[in-house]
């Protein structure tokens, strides 16, 4: 019951949902960088949304399983292939044992995510499955995999169908949204000058190459402190805009330090933190104010919103059954009605890249 | 400028607030800090407040991280202040630790500069570092990682201009006005007068963190024999040292 990392990417990790509660002792949640996108990869395996799955930036490299399992990938379109048959992002697969899963670079995005049936098994570490990378911890031994790591799976239900979204989603997301980053001022605005604070909405950023796990720093604008850019050091959040003396705005993400000694002008809105993350290097990036009570109505909403995608996943049509995996199912036992399976699915837009579907 | 002890609530995003008690590294400051941490972490333990995710304390303010699904920030924001008014004993918090030091050597291998520095020999550096109760005004920057403040003015020297790459794990430093003891491998610009073989952090252990804020701290001197004996059994989980009596 385990996946064998075939190749690897150069940014390939296991996430979870993240630690949470360990703050105050130095440790930063890590968890996925888009984690609306990783619940959508778990749902549409039948995975809860606090399973491992696999976080990747650049093509995420092959995969293979020593059990029949379904996949999907969420988050930015990828190119998939089961040996050689290309399959469409956003919807779950069935990978039978020997079949080597092929996954490319995240298209027009950054960060995409790679779930599987029963998700990933790895020790729990302070109470999660995720990487911290900077700190060794969690994961496959705290590290980005590399191959020839072979990952234990947890429990799948083989009999259960594969997935596809009830209605269909942009760019394989479940929010694709558009319009300005939205921004919470504090807890150091008064740190820069009027004008300073101004620059935020008035001027454009751009999203820079200096990025990670941790962090990412955004250029164009500069935002100079009035006295300095050394604060005493408190808590931070992901989110946080903190200025360092280079004037750059550096947005700090999942795995970033849990205190930091540079004034925070502003924190991004949760609704809209992966929205940034997800942006590619050069992307200009425009940015709104909004209040903490509007933040938060909005991240609540955006959460029953993400329940209700999860809630209308539709079992797909499997209606080209191959062999091995017809044995698999173990119809003569009568576990699996052909009839449950085989059922309609809701009629769903044609998207051009998604013309070879594997049903 | 309010009243340094005045809470004040400060925005930070949707999902966390800050409540400040003042502007400066202060040991009274922070010990109202560790004070009000400590009364938040057993209002939120015993459910008078829901959906509390994070309590933070940090030199001069408290960040508490919240689920807006279980609770908005202006409840919780009047909530933070109502509590920060209390009257709270600020006597008796803390834990006491004696932690040895295999000073100078591969790890502190800035003693000898930092005399020089100073116009000391490095025996008047160790005996002044290993003088001195350090109070653990945070934990932050990394898993377990300690802030000391309450170093003699004479120590106090500026980070380097440049971090140095590798500094390991158990490394005693001393950055600005701070000490600290690193906690994890990792690149540091502070400079490094010694080394503990006690693990502040270790996630295999029981008790994966020895450190929180509000302890105090004194260093030992110790010989390179004693400390691989004691690196040896930290290796194999065991916590070297524990908490004595405060000194009166």
């Amino acid at each position: 019951m385990s996946m064998e990392i075939v190749t690897a990417g150069p940014m390939l990790s296991v996430q979870d949902a993240g630690r949470f509660g360990l703050r105050h002792m130095g440790v930063a949640s890590a968890g996925p960088i888009d984690s609306e996108a990783m619940t959508l990869a778990n749902a549409l395996v039948g995975n809860a949304s606090a399973d491992a799955a696999l976080e990747f930036a650049g093509p995420a490299g092959s995969f293979r399983c020593t059990r029949p399992c379904r996949i999907a990938v969420a988050g930015a379109d990828c190119s998939i292939r089961i040996d050689t048959r290309p399959v469409p992002t956003g919807e779950s697969h069935r990978l039978l044992p020997g079949e080597k899963l092929t996954i490319g670079r995240p298209d027009g995005a950054v960060w995409a995510y790679l779930a599987i049936s029963g998700g990933i098994d790895t020790p729990l570490i302070l109470g999660a499955r995720a990487t911290h990378l900077r700190f060794g911890l969690g994961g496959m031994q705290g590290r980005s995999l590399k191959a020839g790591d072979v990952l234990p799976l947890g429990e799948d239900h083989p009999d259960a169908p594969c997935l596809r979204p009830g209605s269909p989603l942009t760019g394989h997301h479940p929010f694709n949204e558009s319009g300005p980053i939205r921004l919470i001022l504090g807890p150091q605005d008064n740190a820069f000058a009027p004008d300073i604070v101004a620059r935020l909405t008035k001027c454009i950023f751009t999203v820079t190459p200096q990025r990670d796990r941790m962090a990412m720093v955004l250029g164009e604008t500069t935002l100079p402190a009035a006295n300095g850019h050394d604060i005493v050091s408190d808590g931070t959040v992901p989110g946080s805009i903190q200025v360092p003396g280079s004037g750059m705005p550096l947005v700090l993400l999942a795995e970033s330090q849990t205190t930091g000694g540079y004034p925070k002008i502003a924190t991004v809105a949760s609704v809209d933190l992966a929205r940034l993350a997800q942006m590619p290097v050069g992307a200009e990036v425009r940015f709104a104010l909004i209040g903490a009570t509007e933040g938060e109505d909005l991240w609540i909403d955006r959460r029953h919103r993400l329940q209700q995608v999860i809630a209308a996943l539709t079992p797909k049509t499997e209606q080209v059954f191959r062999s091995e995996y017809l044995l698999s199912c173990n119809l003569v036992g009568g576990i699996f009605n052909p009839k449950e399976v085989m059922r309609p699915v809701m009629q769903h837009r044609k998207d051009t890249r998604t013309e070879t579907r594997d049903e | 400028m309010n009243d340094p002890m005045t809470p004040t609530l400060l925005p930070c995003g949707d999902c966390a607030l800050v409540i400040q008690l003042g502007e400066t590294v202060d040991a009274a400051v922070n010990a109202r800090v560790t004070a009000l941490a400590g009364a938040l972490e057993v209002a939120a333990a015993a459910g008078s407040v829901a959906g509390v995710q994070d309590i933070v304390p940090t030199y001069r303010s408290i960040l508490v991280r919240y689920d807006p699904m279980q609770i908005r920030g202006g409840a919780l924001g009047d909530w933070l202040l109502e509590l920060a008014v209390r009257p709270l004993s600020t006597s008796g918090q803390g834990r006491y630790w004696r932690v040895p030091c295999l000073y100078g050597g591969e790890v502190g291998l800035d003693l000898d500069e930092l005399a020089e520095m100073k116009g000391l020999c490095p025996e008047e550096i160790i005996a002044l570092h290993s003088g001195t109760d350090y109070r653990v005004y945070m934990i932050g920057f990394a898993p377990g990682f300690a802030y000391l403040g309450g170093q003699p003015e004479i120590l106090h020297t500026p980070r380097l201009p440049k971090p140095r790459q590798n500094i390991p794990r158990g490394a005693v430093g001393i950055g600005g006005q701070q000490g600290n003891i690193n906690s994890v491998t990792g690149p540091s610009g502070w400079r490094f007068l010694g080394w503990t073989p006690v693990r502040s952090f270790d996630p295999d252990r029981d008790e994966p963190f020895l450190f929180r804020s509000g302890d105090q701290i004194r260093f030992y001197p110790i010989s390179a024999e004693e400390a691989q004996d004691l690196d040896a059994r930290s290796a194999a989980g065991e916590i070297v040292i524990a908490p004595e009596a405060m000194p009166t």
